[in-house]
C-alpha cells in the first residue's frame, strides 16, 4: 500500500456561518476549531512496521486517566489528551514526540478530507435511510406511501437474502466528506473555515486531514512548534 | 451570544443605516465588467427584510418601463458601496408582497409624515 504525506488536525466542529470571498461572493463556510494537538507517538516501518503519527487533543481531567493511558501519555511527556487519532503518512519520522500541531498545518485553498460522526437519525424508514422511492401517492395505494415494498419472492428462494436494505437505525457513523476546501485559516484564534458541511453536530469531533483523492502537497514538512514539556501529573 | 458572533462581526458593516420595509432605498451596486467596476444605483421601495446577523438580506422593487425589478441583497454584502434613503414609508405590513398586484398610483407607498417616531 502507497502511503504518501498528508497532514492533518484534530478539532471541534463551531457550526456554520457564511463568510465573502475575494469576488465579494458568499461562501459557506463550516467552522472547526482545530488544535492545539499533540503528537503523542510516532510509529515508523522499523518498530510498528507501518508509518503513522498518533495525535491527541482536547482537555481531560487527569483523574479519569487510568495508568496505562497515563504511561502511553509519559513517553510523549505531553498531557493526557481527551482524544486520540492516528495519521497514516509517509513522513512520520519528521514528527517528534510532543510536537505540538496547530491550525498552521493547513493553509487556504488545501483540499482537505473531514471525518466525523454524523448525526443521530434514529430508527428511520427505507425512503429516508436508504432514498427509496416508496410507493405511489394515489392510484389505490393505501396506507403505504413510504413503505420498502416486497422484499423477496415466495417459493423462490422462500426467504429474505442477506443485506437487504430496510428500514432501521440511521447515523451516528463515522462518516467522512472529502475533497473540501480550506477557505481560510485563522491562527489566532485556532479556526479553520471549511468551505462546505461537514459530518456530525455542533461540538462534535472531527478529523481534518489532507485529500486521499487530491495530489499531495509537495512541500509537505510538519509545522515545528513547541513542544509541549509539561510533566505528566502523577 | 453564539459561538460564531465574534467571527461574523469581522463581516457585518458599521455603515447600515436604519430602514424599514416600506422606505425607497438608493443602493449603490458594485458592478464588475471586466477589469473595470462601476457604481450603479438601484431605487425603489423594500418590500421584506429577512434573515438575521450576517445572513440577513433585503429586496428592493421598482417599476422600470413597465416591468417589476425586484433585486434582493445581503445587508452585508461588499457588493453595496452604500445604501442612500429616498423617503420614509407608512406601511402596515413587514412583507409589502402586495404590491406585485398593484399598478400606477395603487402601487405607491403612502410617505411616512414623522420618520423620526418610529
Amino acid at each position: 500500500m502507497l502511503i504518501r504525506n498528508y497532514r492533518g488536525i484534530l478539532g471541534t466542529k463551531l457550526g456554520m456561518t457564511q463568510v465573502w470571498d475575494a469576488n465579494n461572493r458568499v461562501v459557506p463556510v463550516t467552522v472547526i476549531k482545530a488544535g492545539p494537538n499533540v503528537v503523542t507517538q510516532v510509529k515508523t516501518p522499523d518498530s510498528d512496521g507501518y508509518s503513522a503519527v498518533q495525535l491527541g487533543y482536547g482537555e481531560i481531567d487527569p483523574r479519569k486517566i487510568n495508568k496505562p493511558a497515563r504511561g502511553h501519555f509519559a513517553t510523549s511527556a505531553a498531557t493526557p489528551r481527551r482524544h486520540l487519532v492516528e495519521l497514516r503518512t509517509a513522513d512520520a519520522v519528521k514528527y517528534s514526540p510532543g510536537q505540538e500541531l496547530t491550525t498552521e498545518v493547513f493553509s487556504a485553498g488545501v483540499v482537505v478530507d473531514v471525518t466525523g460522526t454524523s448525526k443521530g437519525k434514529g430508527f428511520a424508514g427505507v425512503m429516508k435511510r436508504h432514498g427509496f422511492k416508496g410507493l405511489g401517492a394515489g392510484h389505490g395505494v393505501e396506507r403505504k406511501h413510504r413503505s420498502p415494498g416486497s422484499v423477496g419472492g415466495c417459493a423462490t428462494p422462500g426467504r429474505v437474502f442477506k443485506g437487504l436494505r430496510m428500514a432501521g437505525r440511521m447515523g451516528h457513523v463515522r462518516t467522512t466528506t472529502p475533497g473540501l476546501i480550506v477557505h481560510a485559516v485563522d491562527a489566532e484564534r485556532g479556526y479553520l473555515l471549511v468551505k462546505g458541511a461537514v459530518p456530525g453536530p455542533d461540538g462534535g469531533l472531527v478529523f481534518v486531514r489532507s485529500a486521499a483523492k487530491r495530489p499531495a502537497p509537495e512541500d509537505f514538512a510538519p509545522i515545528v512548534a513547541t513542544t509541549a514539556g509539561e510533566e505528566v501529573s502523577a | 451570544m453564539h459561538t460564531l458572533d465574534s467571527l461574523d462581526a469581522e463581516s457585518l458593516r458599521t455603515d447600515v443605516p436604519e430602514f424599514w420595509p416600506g422606505d425607497t432605498l438608493k443602493v449603490h451596486v458594485r458592478v464588475v465588467e471586466g477589469n473595470r467596476q462601476r457604481i450603479q444605483v438601484f431605487q425603489g421601495a423594500v418590500i421584506r427584510r429577512q434573515g438575521g446577523g450576517i445572513r440577513e438580506t433585503f429586496t428592493v422593487r421598482k417599476v422600470s418601463f413597465g416591468v417589476g425589478v425586484e433585486r434582493t441583497f445581503p445587508t452585508h454584502s461588499p457588493i453595496v458601496s452604500k445604501i442612500e434613503i429616498v423617503t420614509r414609508g407608512d406601511v402596515r405590513r413587514a412583507k409589502l408582497y402586495y404590491l406585485r398586484q398593484l399598478r400606477g398610483k395603487a402601487a405607491k407607498i403612502k410617505e411616512k409624515r414623522d420618520p423620526i417616531a418610529r
